[in-house]
């Protein structure tokens, strides 16, 4: 049970990333710990985005992207060349800031477009498969009679949840999420934050938030990013949540969530 | 502090679409390139036998072997100028009403009929041209014309109905949508606060249009004027029908004459000899030429314009 | 004074904008003219035998055009099947993979494409093919066509997949998708109703075209569906009939003038629907 979990663990050593002439992130180094929801907190600006878009190797499909250091995903370096990144991503899911439902394909199809899009045909098993990542999202109920309407015709949280629904269709390891709920209202937000903790059970979840009440309510542990001299951004200070918002130990980001500037 | 650059990683399937996909590219520029290559080498033959002679030679005598290209290029730069002339300020007029002045109601059916007319095929036009336009142009018009002000060498001529004239008159009303149309979107991109401003200085909504609107927007219009003269440049079918098709420089608006595009459609098939076809094919090449430099000077003004609002 | 001036400047208010709508009506009425003058004297010359028979010889009456539609769909189609796998695979490149200089090279060359006239379009189809086979044919009209037809295609499908959101593509590439399937199943299916539109617009620009068929398609008075032949077209067979002196042929000129027209405002008409489709989908 303890090496099932370990194979979701990040490692991430020394990751420095940008696009062009421009550092995004410097030297960073942290480990994420499996089956918990971290949260990236900081400043825009601060390279959040650009440090979990390493995670799954995104970063490199933008023009002009570099990134150099080493991460790991139980153990096993996801940079090496022997890597695919379409076989990563597999495993390494991402929801996006705006939900983003594939808009040509009904509810249905958009949840198993990550199962379907990599083979052609239509594999078996797959109505079972849509049911149960829609419950996982929690979503099933609302739409389990209109999985054939268009996914773009759900409420923006619907939406959210559809995505989430379509990334966990594929079972990964570790959910990404950049700024889920940025673009969502309150009550939605709410539910996001619950599914969250519930997925926390058996996958790893990095949560990017410029939302500090939202990294407190649902995150296990907290890593506090800021630009340094040039823009880039480093990591200040990583820890158990709990104690980065009671007890911070670099003054930098006692004064960010206590809203001294940012 | 050494960067390494990484490669997005490619699978086979990204691969192959990929050059699949650059391969189409590479086609479209092979076929261009061999567009040029082509035209050149065929008109090779007959530019090394009349060298630049060809371009201010006044004959056109297929049987004897002379052959000169003014008359056409005569022909080609005028009609499509006084058609410019003609079109180009009503078209301006045309797109002022329709951009500044016209209920919002009419701008639907409007826009639906100048894109319509955009469509209609060049030997459509030709058609009308040939039994509804020459007719009427022939009696009373260019009659009247040449009774009352015969004297002037413009009108002297006797009006046979083809001609200069028709075929300026044609190709007026087939560029006169698009002048239009593009001015009209030139107009609609000066931003609101153009008119606003000369509005709040006490100017009708005239001045507003003339004084603030078309100048700011001066450059997008002259270059849809520019694409508009490229077009009737290269117009073929309803210029054959029209202009009467004589190899002949006159100041006379009512006598026959020939342009480029008009004398390679009439003349291809009944060339007989090689020297011909490649003197032919050296016409095309002219009109190219002009076309391209119009063209571009036209996209240089438009795309002045787009990137400015 | 002051007072003088500013009547002036009314009256030339009121002279201009008079002027200018002046100018869009008669504008319209010119162009409406054309149009009525088709329908009216188009509609008299058709018959079922116009679109069930084939020419008859000058002076015989009856007879009809049967021949030139299904030649044109012939040259059409085969202009099409063309273009626009070539115009698709190209725009595709430059919107996806095109932010290069071989990119702005082939943007640039297409957009010279676009002005290049009907005419030397068709000279170039007869150098290369028709010159070296020895006879006119429906292969090298379509050839002539697709050239036209090429540029357009180009442009819209860049364009079309350059509106999609790089949300989507990214949506797709984090669910371990291919980059290749991601935009064939989910990029292209976005732009598909504004590329289709773009095609169709495509077509029903070309199928009125006549000058690039002078000296490729040729024309033919009899049926012919080789398309290693010369064929007979919609407007080579109103240019024909419109230059001839007999009123019989004049008459089928204005006819085929109206078939033609038709099929021209079928084609934009199918492709503004599937744009407005899509356009309400959003």
């Amino acid at each position: 049970m303890r090496d099932a979990n370990e194979s979701r663990a990040i490692q991430i050593e020394e990751l420095t990333a940008g696009f062009g002439s421009f550092t995004a992130v410097r030297q960073v180094s942290l480990r994420i710990p499996p089956n918990k929801i971290t949260a990236i907190i900081g400043p825009s600006g601060s390279g959040k985005s650009t440090l979990v878009r390493c995670l799954n190797r995104l970063h490199e499909e933008v023009r002009g992207a570099w990134m150099q250091g080493r991460v790991r995903l139980g153990g096993h370096d996801i940079f090496a060349t022997d890597v695919d990144p379409v076989q990563l991503r597999r495993r390494v899911g991402m929801v996006f800031q705006r939900p983003n439902p594939f808009p040509t394909m009904s509810v249905a199809e958009n949840v198993v477009a990550g199962l379907r899009l990599n083979r052609w045909g239509r594999p078996a098993g797959l109505d079972d498969r849509i049911e149960e990542s829609l419950r996982r999202a929690a979503l099933w109920e609302q739409v389990k009679d209109k999985l054939h309407v268009s996914g773009a015709s759900l409420s923006g949280g619907q939406q959210q949840r559809l995505c989430i629904a379509r990334a966990l269709a594929v079972e990964p390891d570790v959910l990404l999420m950049d700024e889920p709920c940025s673009a969502l209202d309150p009550v939605a937000t709410f539910k996001i934050e619950e599914l969250m903790k519930e997925l926390a059970e058996d996958i790893t979840i990095v949560i990017v938030t410029h939302n500090m009440q939202q990294a407190a309510r649902v995150s296990d542990y907290t890593a506090f990013l800021m630009m340094g001299e040039d823009r880039a951004g480093e990591l200040v200070e990583f820890g158990p949540t709990d104690r980065i918002f009671t007890n911070p130990s670099d003054k930098r980001t006692e004064d960010y969530i206590t809203g001294r500037f940012g | 502090m050494i960067r390494q650059l990484s490669r997005p990683h490619r699978n086979r399937g990204d691969r192959i679409f990929q050059g699949w996909t650059w391969l189409m590219a590479a086609t479209v520029l092979a076929l261009i390139g061999l567009l040029l290559y082509e035209l050149v080498l065929g008109a090779l033959p007959a530019i090394s036998r009349f060298g630049f002679g060809f371009l201010t030679g006044q004959t056109w005598n297929p049987v004897s072997g002379q052959f000169g290209a003014l008359p056409a290029i005569y022909g080609t730069v005028v009609s499509s100028l006084l058609a410019l002339a003609i079109a180009g300020p009503v078209g301006l007029l045309a797109a002022i009403y329709l951009a500044e002045f016209a209920p919002p109601w009419l701008d639907g059916p409007l826009s639906f009929l100048i894109e319509l007319l955009a469509t209609i095929p060049s030997v459509v036009f030709g058609l009308w041209g040939l039994y509804v336009l020459v007719p009427v142009l022939r009696s009373p018009i260019e009659t009247t014309l040449h009774n009352t002000l015969g004297f002037l060498p413009l009108l002297g001529c006797t009006p046979l109905g083809l001609g200069m004239l028709a075929a300026v008159a044609i190709l007026a009303l087939m560029i006169l949508p698009y002048v239009t149309a593009v001015a009209r979107d030139m107009l609609r991109a000066v931003p609101d606060d153009q008119r606003e401003a000369m509005l709040a200085l006490g100017a009708t909504r005239w001045e507003m249009a003339w004084k603030a609107v078309v100048p700011y927007a001066r450059s997008g219009i002259v270059g849809g004027m520019m694409l508009a003269l490229g077009r009737a440049v290269g117009e073929t079918m309803a210029v054959t029908m029209l202009i009467g098709n004589r190899p002949e420089i006159s100041a006379c608006l009512f006598s026959p004459s020939y342009t480029l595009a008009s004398q390679i459609a009439n003349e291809f098939t009944e060339a007989t000899t090689d020297m011909y076809v490649s003197v032919l094919i050296e016409l095309g090449l002219i009109l190219f030429a002009v076309t391209l430099i119009l063209n571009g000077i036209a996209r240089l003004l438009v795309w002045r314009v787009r990137s400015k609002s | 004074m002051t007072m003088n001036h500013y009547r002036w400047r009314k009256i030339t208010n009121v002279l201009m904008v008079g002027t200018a709508t002046l100018s869009a009506t008669l504008a319209a009425l010119a162009l409406i003219a054309v149009l009525a003058f088709v329908l009216v004297k188009g509609v008299s010359a058709l018959n079922a035998d116009f679109f069930l028979r084939l020419p008859t010889p000058v002076g015989v009456p009856g007879g009809g055009v049967a021949n030139a539609i299904v030649g044109s769909l012939i040259v059409v189609g085969l202009a099409a099947l063309f273009a626009v796998p070539v115009g698709l695979g190209t725009g595709i490149y430059l919107s996806e993979f095109g932010d290069n200089r071989f990119g702005d090279l082939v943007r640039y060359l297409a957009d010279v494409l676009a002005g290049v006239p009907s005419i030397v379009m068709g000279i170039f189809a007869y150098i290369i093919i028709v010159a070296r086979q020895g006879h006119f044919s429906a292969l090298s009209g379509s050839f002539a066509l697709g050239m036209m037809m090429l540029p357009a295609i180009v442009r819209t499908t860049e364009e079309m997949l350059r509106m999609v959101p790089n949300t989507l593509r990214e949506g797709a590439l984090a669910l371990g998708v291919p980059r290749w399937r991601a935009i064939v199943s989910v990029v292209l299916p976005a732009a598909a109703g504004g590329v289709i539109t773009g095609i169709m617009l495509a077509i029903g620009r070309i199928a009125g075209e006549t000058a690039p068929l002078l000296f490729t398609a040729f024309g033919n008075p009899y049926w012919n569906t080789n398309v290693n032949e010369p064929v007979a077209t919609l407007p080579l067979t109103l240019f024909t009939y419109a230059i001839s002196p007999y009123d019989d042929w004049q008459s089928k000129a204005w006819g085929t003038a109206l078939v033609l027209v038709g099929l021209v405002l079928i084609a934009n008409l199918i492709g503004r629907r599937v744009w407005r489709n899509v356009g309400a989908q959003k």
